[in-house]
């Protein structure tokens, strides 16, 4: 890791980078063809499927009704705009994964920071820490509706009582609530992970200077710590937000979306519709939407996270 | 463990490292709290799992274990190995190569086709569900696990090709040069050279990508009824009778979950290191 270190203090443009024009045609193709599997094969599973997404959305489609299939133009863009649940969705979704994902950052930064010291039992604590990342989401899910946020027999609410919490019903009385800490329990030692390997490559001697110098711990933190830390948190907010976004078992088996609409995202949305209702047509459109949705939030994300591609090292 | 010799580390001057030692654990003990109940509430008869407060006092009793045996946990648990195993070779098969081609001999653009394979993260998995499913449906492959081994190959591919290509961006510069001074042909710089070096990052790898096809949910619920169906599918038939058996709940989520958790216990180094370096790089 110290290499990334060597390589920050690099200008971008500095390091060896293929050299294009060395390479004839045939070494092109030559090289490229590792490369080509994979390629093909993402493609032809994740792109052409949107593709055909794409082709049904314009289609009024309903699989309970054989025959039924259409041209639609744009009827399905239609519903999908004037449904008020899609909005809700859309706003459930944004809520969900951007509340999420910052306060696993910031309690996985902070364990990260813990994790990195030295004291009695540090394996043990870290094993215990990354353990509900681990867990099945599903099962994950199951328990914190029943044995941890039930009302009556609740391990949370037993915790709680002390400090004059009594049976309340976490689920109904605060559902985005319940699920975001649920997946905040999911994704912190995810945080915490990346986190945890950004500071063990940081440069022990820098730190012991500053210290050494007079500054504290919070001086140093803002000056040092953080500065090294960014690329890492830029990245574990994009991977965790791509992940989050696509947040379904938690919520299928938590809440079923609801009560109401309180809790439906759109991949329960879009479940919702073509599962349940078998609406291709209209199922396909929020498809589409969600996607567009995703490309803009993406590519504020890939402004942010251009440090990490800053970082990326060549190889002639 | 035997990290007990206390260094000091950044800001450790008010608190004594002994405070330290009891947050870091309290933390730990906390976040662990839910797992903990979870094996502590399989092992309780029902009527023990529901009380108030509650309660530690009881006798172990093996009986949920063997009650969610009995509800046929066994297909699901091979569904589940299948489509995690068969995917997670696919998804190594496909990456090597394509990391090799963008770390060792870069193609051209190296650095548009890395974008490309994460950007095909951001497309939500809702997009091409119900295409897959259609198609799927139209070639009789729903509820066929080849379907799921499929999906989560592309699923992981992604990830794995990025974690792989730092793997080998890691290999000295001068190993390699020396190896082909000394005539090794690609065959012997892939197998005597590579191979060795690259062996833990490959396993770093391949654990990530257990990790998330084991736990896959969306795929596995909406293109698997009866025959394919994996752990994941099987909890969920414990929804409905949620009110009423926590216990045996809590016996099949624990044997959902422990091949995973007891896999990333034994491999954490390798978890740290993977999804870091894998990312960074």
């Amino acid at each position: 890791m110290s290499s990334l270190t060597i390589r920050k203090q690099l200008p971008p443009r500095a390091r060896p980078a293929a050299r294009p024009a060395a390479v004839t045609r045939r070494e092109a193709w030559i090289r490229r063809l590792p490369l080509l599997p994979a390629l093909i094969y993402v493609i032809v599973v994740t792109q052409i499927p949107f593709l055909v997404t794409l082709y049904y959305s314009f289609q009024s489609w309903n699989l309970l009704q054989p025959g039924s299939r259409h041209f639609a133009g744009v009827a399905n863009y239609a519903t999908v705009f004037t449904d008020p649940t899609f909005r809700t969705a859309i706003v459930n979704t944004v809520e969900l994964t951007g509340v999420s994902v910052v306060i696993s950052m910031v309690l996985g930064v902070a364990l990260a920071m813990l994790l990195d010291r030295k004291f009695f039992g540090r394996g043990v604590v870290r094993t215990l820490l990354i353990t509900p990342f681990l867990v099945m989401p599903v099962a994950t899910a199951l328990l914190w509706k029943t044995t941890m946020l039930d009302p009556i027999y609740g391990l949370v609410n037993f915790i709680l009582s002390p400090f004059g919490v009594h049976h309340v019903a976490w689920v109904s009385q605060f559902p985005m609530g319940s699920i975001i800490a649920v997946l905040v329990w999911e994704w912190t030692p995810f945080m915490m992970l990346i986190e945890l390997s950004g500071l063990q490559s940081q440069p022990r001697d820098l730190i012991e200077a500053a210290r050494v110098d007079g500054a504290g711990a919070w001086a140093i933190f803002r000056k040092l710590t953080f500065p090294h830390l960014r690329p890492y948190i830029e990245l574990g907010i994009l991977l965790g937000s791509i992940y989050v976004v696509n947040t379904f078992g938690e919520i299928y088996m938590i809440t079923q979306g609801g009560p109401g609409t309180a809790t439906t995202n759109l991949p329960y949305y879009l479940y919702e519709k073509a599962f349940q209702a078998y609406d291709i047509g209209t199922a396909a459109a929020d498809g589409v939407v969600t996607v567009a949705g995703t490309l803009i939030v993406a590519m504020v994300a890939l402004r942010l996270i251009s440090t990490v591609f800053r970082l990326e090292g060549g190889r002639a | 463990m035997a990290d007990a010799g206390y260094e000091r580390t950044a800001g450790q001057r008010r608190w004594s490292p002994a405070a330290w030692t009891v947050v870091a654990w309290l933390v730990a003990i906390a976040f662990f709290l839910p797992v903990a109940w979870m094996v502590i509430t399989a092992f309780k008869r029902e009527p023990a799992a529901y009380t108030y407060p509650p309660t530690l006092d009881f006798t172990p009793t093996l009986d949920e274990f063997r009650q969610a045996l009995a509800r046929g946990v066994g297909p699901y648990l091979e569904n589940s190995a299948m489509a995690t195993g068969f995917s997670t070779i696919l998804v190594l098969v496909l990456a090597l190569p394509a990391a090799y081609a963008l770390a060792i001999r870069p193609v051209r653009k190296w650095r548009d086709s890395l974008f490309f394979f994460i950007s095909t993260k951001m497309l939500p998995v809702v997009a091409a569900i119900v295409p897959l499913y259609i198609v799927a449906r139209d070639v009789h492959m729903l509820d066929n696990i080849w379907t799921l081994v499929v999906l989560y190959a592309a699923m992981n591919l992604p990830i794995a090709v990025w974690m792989l290509r730092s793997f080998f961006l890691e290999v000295p510069r001068e190993v390699l040069e020396a190896a082909r001074v000394d005539g090794a042909g690609l065959r012997q710089e892939m197998t005597a050279v590579l191979g060795p070096l690259i062996r833990p990052g490959l396993a770093a790898t391949a654990l990530i990508c257990v990790i998330f096809a084991w736990n896959e949910f969306f795929y596995a619920v909406n293109l698997t009824s009866t025959r394919a169906a994996t752990m994941p599918v099987y909890l969920v038939g414990f929804i409905t009778s949620e009110g009423l058996f926590w216990a045996r709940l809590s016996a099949a989520a624990t044997l959902a979950s422990a091949p995973v958790i007891i896999v990333g216990w034994i491999a954490q180094k390798q978890l740290v290191r993977g999804l870091s370096m894998g990312a960074i790089k």
